[in-house]
């Protein structure tokens, strides 16, 4: 019943932004922004809720993307190709998450690991210019990345391209659907336990809970969203390079998550939206360069507004409303979360 | 024999140049659990410093050897009392916070020198053996690497200011006790690593020239490098260093020096997945 | 005595580089015991408990849990053989309220209709009721003793593994404690590493003393109070 309406408040909420967007900003722009922001709700999952602070994110949105191009080429059926974007960069996050959360590695090691996995996909994805780099009748093309693959259609109309307007409402639609799925597991025991293992490792591991098998589990559904977000991509850029597996690509994602406020999922989405409209608006006129900005708003982030932005200023309007001062846990939710 | 020679020279330089850049990462997660994602930054401000001093006069050994390093401490003193200082004992928020360092520092490069590739040539000439055509420099890199392991060594086995730092990374507490301020050991070991950065930037500028993007390439080989060692700051660097250098060079002769990358990021994560706590977590233990 | 043993050991020991942490122990605790395990600092006793729980994993000899060989196995598949472990800090989930908490630890056998009865009950039986929607991070040191009592009870354990359950505790919740721990005994064995003396006196019944790794003596537990190789342990007369 409670999580019925909450369900159906979500939903509201999300459709109104749906159409409320558009009157700002143009469909083309919306798009890519809703990508990220899938993008970013795949690791706030993942690190806010999970407690694995991944900073290899961009690796599956780079497979998400990779595969979708691929799969479509080969087929020529580019909802085959949606599942593949889903497929694949889940079974990638599944083996890499257990080969790391059975090996028991750390936090910074862990660190190491994805940040490593990604690098070696940009590094061997920039090799793939020869002709022998293909796979069925796709060419994998280096980093001149993959163009002109078949994008998504309408399913009841095989020639109908979903593009601009049609493309923007449905990525926006699995954006508030996907977020929906993730604040059902969240409320699910086995979100419950997620959230446990992230409070405290060993004590989940006392009550009997598989705390590898669990986090692999969380692991693997944030490979799935970001695959997603890859795929809207690729359906939006209609070509993927392999800076989709940037470092850039991966610190943006980490940034969008912190700024937005990690241990929430609307921050995350919020951050991706807002930083990620900044950096097309600031390319635009660019006096200052756009690693230089990132940079500093991650510092300044980390510094001044540990909890993220989404968070602090939910606090400030509940403090203010209420007239009830809230405890401060900012610090510690935040060393917890990383 | 005349190939054999070649060979080694040629793993001796792989091993060298990533002991190198890792040193100074090395010292300050060693010695402070801080891991410092601008590192690669660093050694690119290393290079610009060796450049721009060569270019304003200074001699070439000069400008790798002093301003280098000179540049690097002076922007890590900065650094630490601006950023680092603030998030001792929180290792991911150092991370996040030094990797936003990283691309505020790449932007910067950017709008200060321009999106191009500068550089120096070496100062020694290169050599033949017999059919065989040798970079001098090589040579260079690899004494300075030897120098600079056996420096660190000397430094925190031998001299009183090693002991120190040793003892106030250990038992903070009891370091304070006995009336040292750990809050600038830890700033001093800081600079220290970083003055190590901008030396490695200023030697290996003939080689790799400095471009503002060129960090990222510095600090994913570090990181591994100095993660894969584990804690001990000389021998666990000389021991990954030595492994994955030896495992690039292979690959890089049988291959291409792409493929020889992606087989030393696959060594690192096959060396983490045997060892969690790096090799020096598991072997070597206590040593420095 | 194997017949009716629920943990036994043999030849139990830790080795942390050259030094025997643990050497060669065998302890066998039967079926509703009250078992103590006591001794002065880096006596083994926590050691010990690490290998019962899966938390450590012993460099030779076995541990059986109800005739199962559990040596080298992990915390979660020993908790799933119904037994419940509190470890020395209080091990908690700090961000989530005492409720959930339990819950968690209930849920992991239970649908979430009889997860949500059991927490209730648990609550109840811990007079934990007035703290239950608190995260449990603002709760004090005792509080949060009791609600990792909490949640080692409601996962309904047939064995109860306990480090050190007065540490930190006032007169008057060590005395609650203490009615916990025989209410508990109703039902389930119990092992119990402990420091403190005047817990012990109230509780135990047979108790094993470790010294420098290995079992000193074991015996019931005015035996023990009275003997002379244990006092000069703990005066360290001897070393």
């Amino acid at each position: 019943m409670k999580t019925g309406r909450e369900i159906l408040l979500t939903a509201i909420v999300g459709f109104i932004f749906m159409f409320a967007l558009p009157l700002l900003l143009s469909h083309y722009t919306l798009t890519v922004l809703t990508a990220f922001a899938i993008l970013a709700l795949s690791l706030g999952f993942v690190w806010g809720y999970g407690g694995i602070l991944c900073f290899g994110q961009a690796a599956f949105y780079g497979l998400g993307g990779y595969a979708f191009a691929v799969a479509a080429i080969n087929t020529q059926m580019p909802w085959l190709g949606f599942l593949a974007a889903i497929l694949i960069p889940a079974i990638v996050a599944a083996l890499l998450g257990a080969m790391m959360f059975y090996g028991r590695l750390s936090d910074v090691y862990m660190a190491v690991v994805t940040l490593v996995f990604t690098l070696i996909l940009f590094k061997f994805m920039n090799t793939t210019a020869g002709e022998a780099y293909r796979i069925g009748s796709a060419r994998l093309g280096g980093y001149n990345g993959i163009p002109g693959f078949p994008t998504l259609t309408k399913p009841w109309n095989p020639t109908d391209y979903l593009y601009n307007e049609s493309l923007y409402y449905f990525a926006f639609l699995l954006l508030i659907a996907l977020y929906l799925i993730v604040r059902l597991i969240l409320k699910s025991p086995f979100g419950r336990a997620l959230v446990g293992i992230r409070e405290n490792e060993l004590r989940a591991e006392l009550m009997g809970y598989d705390v590898r098998l669990l986090k692999t589990v969380a692991f693997t559904i944030g490979g799935a969203i970001a695959g997603i977000a890859g795929c809207i991509f690729a359906n939006w850029a209609e070509i993927i390079t392999p800076n989709m597996f940037s470092l850039g690509q991966s610190s943006e994602i980490i940034i969008w998550t912190i700024v937005g406020g990690a241990g929430t999922l609307a921050g995350p989405i919020i951050g991706a939206g807002v930083l990620g409209y900044l950096k097309i608006a600031l390319g635009e006129n660019s006096g200052l360069n756009n690693f230089f900005i990132m940079g500093i708003v991650l510092i300044a982030a980390v510094l001044f507004l540990p909890r993220g932005i989404f968070p602090t200023v939910q606090s400030l309007l509940s403090r203010v409303s209420l007239g009830r001062p809230r405890q401060r846990i900012s610090r510690r939710r935040r060393s917890r979360a990383g | 024999m005349d190939y054999a020679v070649v060979v080694i020279i040629e793993v001796l330089y792989a091993i060298s140049v990533l002991a190198l850049i890792s040193a100074g990462l090395a010292v300050i997660f060693g010695m402070m659990r801080v891991i410092n994602l601008a590192h690669g930054e660093f050694l690119v401000l290393g290079s610009y410093a060796a450049i721009f001093s060569n270019r304003y006069g200074v001699p070439i050994y000069l400008a790798i050897l002093v301003a280098a390093p000179l540049a690097g401490a002076v922007w890590g003193f900065i650094v630490e009392r601006l950023i680092v200082r603030w998030l001792y004992g929180r290792l991911i928020n150092t991370m996040l916070a030094t990797w936003g360092l990283s691309l505020a520092m790449m932007g910067a490069f950017v709008m200060i020198f321009g999106n191009t590739q500068t550089g120096i040539s070496a100062p020694i000439a290169g050599f033949t053996v017999g059919a065989y055509q040798i970079n001098g420099y090589n040579l260079f890199i690899i004494a300075m690497a030897i120098v600079v392991m056996a420096g660190l060594y000397a430094v925190m086995k031998g001299t009183r200011a090693g002991l120190v730092a040793r003892a106030a990374m250990q038992r903070p507490d009891m370091a304070q006790a006995f009336g040292y301020n750990t809050s600038q050991v830890y700033m001093w070991t800081f600079v220290a690593g970083s003055a190590l950065a901008g030396l490695a930037g200023g030697i290996l500028t003939p080689i790799f020239g400095a471009i503002p993007s060129g960090g990222a390439n510095y600090i994913a080989k570090a990181f591994i490098t100095v993660i894969t060692g584990g804690a001990s700051v000389v021998s666990g660097t000389l021991a990954s260093a030595s492994i994955l250098g030896l495992v690039y060079q292979i690959f890089t002769f049988l291959s291409t020096s792409v493929v020889g990358e992606i087989a030393l990021l696959i060594a690192a994560v096959v060396l983490l997945r045997i060892l969690p706590t790096g090799i020096t977590g598991r072997f070597l233990r206590n040593r420095v | 005595m194997p017949g009716n043993a629920v943990v036994e050991t043999q030849g139990l020991s830790v080795h942390f580089g050259g030094v025997a942490a643990l050497d060669r122990v065998s302890v066998a605790i039967a079926e509703k015991e009250l078992r103590c395990l006591i001794g002065p600092n880096g006596a083994g006793k926590s050691t010990f408990f690490k290998c019962l729980t899966g938390q450590l994993k012993p460099s030779e000899g076995t541990v059986q849990i109800r005739g199962e060989d559990t040596t080298g196995w992990n915390p979660h598949e020993i908790a799933r053989l119904g037994v419940g472990i509190k470890t020395q800090v209080p091990s908690v989930m700090n961000g989530l309220t005492a409720r959930e908490n339990i819950w968690l630890a209930a849920k992991r056998r239970n649908t979430a209709r009889q997860a949500d009865r059991i927490v209730a009950e648990t609550l109840d039986r811990l007079k934990l009721g007035e703290f239950a929607g608190t995260e449990v991070v603002r709760l004090a040191h005792g509080q949060r003793q009791l609600v990792e009592l909490g949640i080692v009870l409601a996962g309904k354990p047939w064995l109860i593994l306990l480090d050190e359950p007065a540490a930190g505790l006032t007169g008057e919740e060590v005395q609650r404690m203490v009615e916990v721990i025989r209410e508990m005994n109703t039902e389930a064995s119990l092992i119990i590493v402990e420091h403190d003396m005047h817990f012990i006196r109230s509780i135990a019944k047979i108790v094993t003393v470790f010294h420098q790794g290995r079992v000193l003596i074991e015996a019931p537990v005015e035996t023990v109070l009275a003997d002379q190789k244990v006092r000069d342990v703990y005066l360290g007369r001897k070393g």
